[in-house]
């Protein structure tokens, strides 16, 4: 799967011109989104992949949020792989974590 | 309307309140990360509404709602489309919006609750008395029939045909024909169950028996599918 590159679209239009809640919500982006990917990443170690569906549910908010819709529908079939607990997909949702943390340093 | 945000994620509370903030007849007049401590505040307080998110640890927001003996109106925000029957079955949902939540969807949900702190009528008995021939609340449907509100339970309802100036509604007990149009009872029906699949008929999703090239069959009535339809009513099927 190719990568899809992240937006501002639906922060933009639900911010309706308030530069305010943009940066609030940018802010929250860039303080919830590491720590969750770290939470991410130590459940699959642990292979408790219950705990990783819970954190890729999550996550999965955020992708919508910054318009991936490729890597929204990714994180939807990965979600139920990991309730099955049969994950195939780490390293492609590494990719797409990966590609939104450099995104979010660009903010 | 004294409102709460229960979710535990930040950046979602942030949204459910920028959202807010165009409707005026809601106040956000608190917000939890948990389930608990929005319990623990309503031990103490009324709330009108609560934006309730369901996927939470520990306790979900169907836990939550099993807790409370008066619940209030209830929207449910979630990132799982796959409870939305489950979420009907409470009489205090008004609905249940699928994050990332528009603009344009917040206000369907709005539309749909009871303006509970203002007044005694209900809001079926004022959007009646605004005109309207129908009317949503949670699970059911009222509708204007020779000056009588008849409640129809919206999930037995499963299909509406637009005839002339009416509208005849299909349910599992019985037909209804209202003096109303399709566009007008489309808004105040769950999107997540309905779909308008010609400029003639809207359908319930979940009652389909099967479907051909350019009709789906739902009971014994086979309904036909526009070629414009088509694509969005095959993006809702789970299809192998």
């Amino acid at each position: 799967m190719q990568l899809d590159i992240p937006n501002l679209h639906y922060i933009k239009e639900l911010s309706d011109g308030d530069a305010e809640f943009e940066a609030h919500l940018i802010a929250i982006l860039q303080k919830e989104f590491p720590t969750e990917k770290e939470a991410y990443i130590e459940s699959i170690e642990e292979k408790n992949y219950q705990i990783s569906a819970a954190h890729v549910h999550k996550i999965k908010h955020k992708i919508s949020i910054l318009g991936l819709e490729k890597s929204y529908e990714f994180a939807i079939l990965y979600e139920e792989e990991l309730k099955s607990e049969t994950p195939s997909k780490h390293e492609m949702f590494l990719k797409i974590l990966q590609n939104i943390e450099e995104f979010l340093l660009t903010l | 309307m004294k409102s709460i945000i229960v979710d535990d994620e930040a950046a979602a509370r942030a949204i459910t309140k920028q959202l807010c903030k165009k409707v005026e007849k809601i106040v956000i007049v608190e917000e939890f990360d948990n389930a608990i401590d929005a319990i623990k505040y309503l031990n103490n307080h009324t709330v009108d509404l609560i934006f309730l998110d369901i996927h939470m640890p520990t306790f979900s927001g169907f836990d939550f709602i099993q807790t409370l003996k008066n619940p209030p109106q209830i929207i449910l925000t979630t990132s799982d489309k796959n409870f939305a029957l489950d979420a009907f079955e409470y009489e205090c949902v008004v609905d249940y919006l699928v994050k990332p939540i528009t603009q344009e969807r917040f206000a369907k949900a709005v539309a749909r609750i009871k303006n509970t702190s203002t007044g005694t009528r209900t809001h079926a008995e004022e959007a009646i008395s605004q005109g309207e021939e129908t009317a949503a609340i949670g699970n059911d449907l009222y509708v204007n029939i020779d000056r009588r509100l008849v409640k129809i339970n919206v999930p037995d309802i499963y299909v509406i045909e637009a005839k002339g100036d009416y509208i005849k509604i299909k349910a599992e007990d019985k037909n209804y024909v209202v003096h109303s149009t399709l566009k007008k009872i489309e808004e105040k029906l769950p999107s997540h169950l309905f779909l308008k699949v010609h400029r003639s008929y809207i359908i319930n999703t979940t009652k389909i028996v099967d479907i051909e090239d350019n009709s789906v069959l739902i009971k014994q009535d086979v309904i036909p599918v526009s070629r414009a339809n088509r694509k969005e009513l095959m993006q809702r099927l789970n299809l192998l």
